[in-house]
């Protein structure tokens, strides 16, 4: 096993991934270019989780000093710098998310909160940009079987067991969904490209 | 904990930070010998990465000015990048590799806990302990791992279970690995010696068996020793070994 490509590797270069690295090397200058560029994704992301945006917040700062300390651990030849750090962001959220939120109460919203209705809600405040508007046309494309597991994981910070619970299908049925979830939405979000 | 289904579904769950640690960490092992669920991750990654992308918020501007504060006084972590290079995947996943698990367990087990209990207040501060619990135990584990010169050495034991040795010669010590050796009688135990070239054997501490991974950090200092042993010996442990080795791992010189 080596140093062959990844089949996905993305474009090198990317000028987020050099700020990155730069400020890996301990250039502020370049961290503030990263924080720019990132931190309204970020925010977003965690606002969407956690539904308040003085935590969302909170992990935004947790996030971006993590980023810059741990800036080293990037490696452009996995995937973007854009990637890595929202890989941070959505960890972030999501354990913020299951620690100030008991499990069972997470469910009961679930439970009450048809998937499909929250994410409606989404979808119509989705303005102009073209990426966004791109992305939920794909989400609501999938089929509700895939879409509402991948619905509660990524946005509301579910567990597999959790997602299965709440469902009451089977842990292996959710994950085997989930990859199908996923599979579908990358052939939609290329061909849309 | 671990389910016996196919490590290679869960790679889409992974992404979605949906497995529980302990299956995280299990996912994480098989990611580091699986070429296949590399490239399902990476894929999945960036699908999801789109996902996240759709979300935007703004942002007070003092948030800025109180991050760039803090990264002012914030030393970097340096591991990585004045380690010589070695495997990729060493770097990226070796180093939460086999061991993070029974660390992870505890963090669960922790997790578990919290939950049966659930004052929100209570549950919290319960966590952030459970956490930081597990991070120190963890510690010892993690510099061995995330040693520059750490390396790894895996070997089937006579019973067909696979154990692991991970070696910093730098730092003179070592951690030991094994996945679902048998639960013994409350009368006997594992022990793990350090073996010299000259064939001497030093007792290198307990090992608890307790749950489907076991793991430790060898007791003692590491000094010549050129392999790894583990007997069954009776409670409390023994100096010399009693019974013959379940395995021996070669560590190199
Ligand atoms: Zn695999």
């Amino acid at each position: 096993m080596g140093d062959e490509p990844l089949p996905h590797a993305h474009e090198p270069n990317d000028e987020l991934d050099t700020l990155l690295l730069r400020a890996a090397d301990g250039d502020r200058d370049a961290f503030a270019g990263v924080y720019d560029a990132l931190a309204q994704p970020v925010t977003g992301l965690a606002c969407r989780i956690l539904r308040d945006s003085g935590q969302a917040q909170e992990v935004t700062q947790d996030v971006m000093i993590e980023v810059w300390r741990t800036a080293d651990r990037f490696r452009p030849d996995l995937g973007s710098a854009k990637a890595w750090v929202l890989t941070l962001a959505h960890r972030r959220a999501v354990d913020r998310v299951r620690s100030v939120q008991a499990s069972k109460d997470r469910e009961v919203r679930a439970g009450m909160l048809s998937p499909d209705r929250d994410f409606d809600q989404v979808a119509e405040t989705v303005e102009g940009l073209d990426e966004r508007r791109r992305v939920h046309r794909c989400l609501a494309a999938l089929a509700r079987l895939q879409r509402v597991p991948l619905v509660l994981a990524y946005y509301q910070g579910m567990t597999c067991a959790e997602v299965a619970r709440s469902l009451s299908t089977p842990e292996g049925t959710v994950k085997s969904r989930m990859r199908k979830g996923l599979d579908q939405l990358r052939a939609c979000l290329e061909a849309g490209s | 904990m671990t389910s016996p289904a196919d490590p290679h579904l869960d790679a889409a769950a992974y992404v979605l930070h949906a497995l529980p640690p302990a299956e995280e960490a299990a996912f994480e092992n098989h990611l580091a010998g699986c070429e296949a669920c590399r490239g399902d991750v990476a894929g999945f990654r960036r699908t999801v990465t789109l996902l996240a992308s759709a979300e935007t918020a703004p942002v007070p501007e003092q948030l800025r000015a109180s991050v760039m504060a803090q990264v002012s006084r914030t030393p970097q972590d340096r591991a990585r990048r004045t380690s010589p290079p070695r495997g990729r995947f060493l770097g990226r996943y070796g180093l939460r590799l086999a061991l993070a698990a029974s660390v992870v367990a505890a963090a669960a087990l922790g997790a578990v806990a919290v939950r049966q209990h659930s004052e929100a207040e209570d549950a919290r501060a319960r966590a952030v302990q459970a956490q930081e619990q597990a991070r120190t135990a963890g510690e010892a584990f993690a510099d061995v791992l995330t040693a520059p010169d750490a390396t790894v050495h895996t070997e089937e034991l006579t019973d067909g279970t696979s154990a692991a040795v991970v070696v910093s010669r730098q730092q003179a010590r070592a951690v030991f690995t094994a996945r679902d050796l048998p639960a013994l009688p409350g009368d006997k135990v594992y022990e793990l010696w350090y073996a010299a070239e000259a064939g001497g054997l030093r007792p290198a501490g307990l090992l608890d068996s307790t749950g489907d991974r076991a793991s430790r950090v060898l007791e003692g200092p590491l000094g010549d020793a050129v392999a790894v042993g583990i007997t069954v010996e009776p409670a409390g442990g023994s100096d010399q070994p009693t019974t013959e080795p379940l395995g021996i791992i070669p560590i190199g010189a």
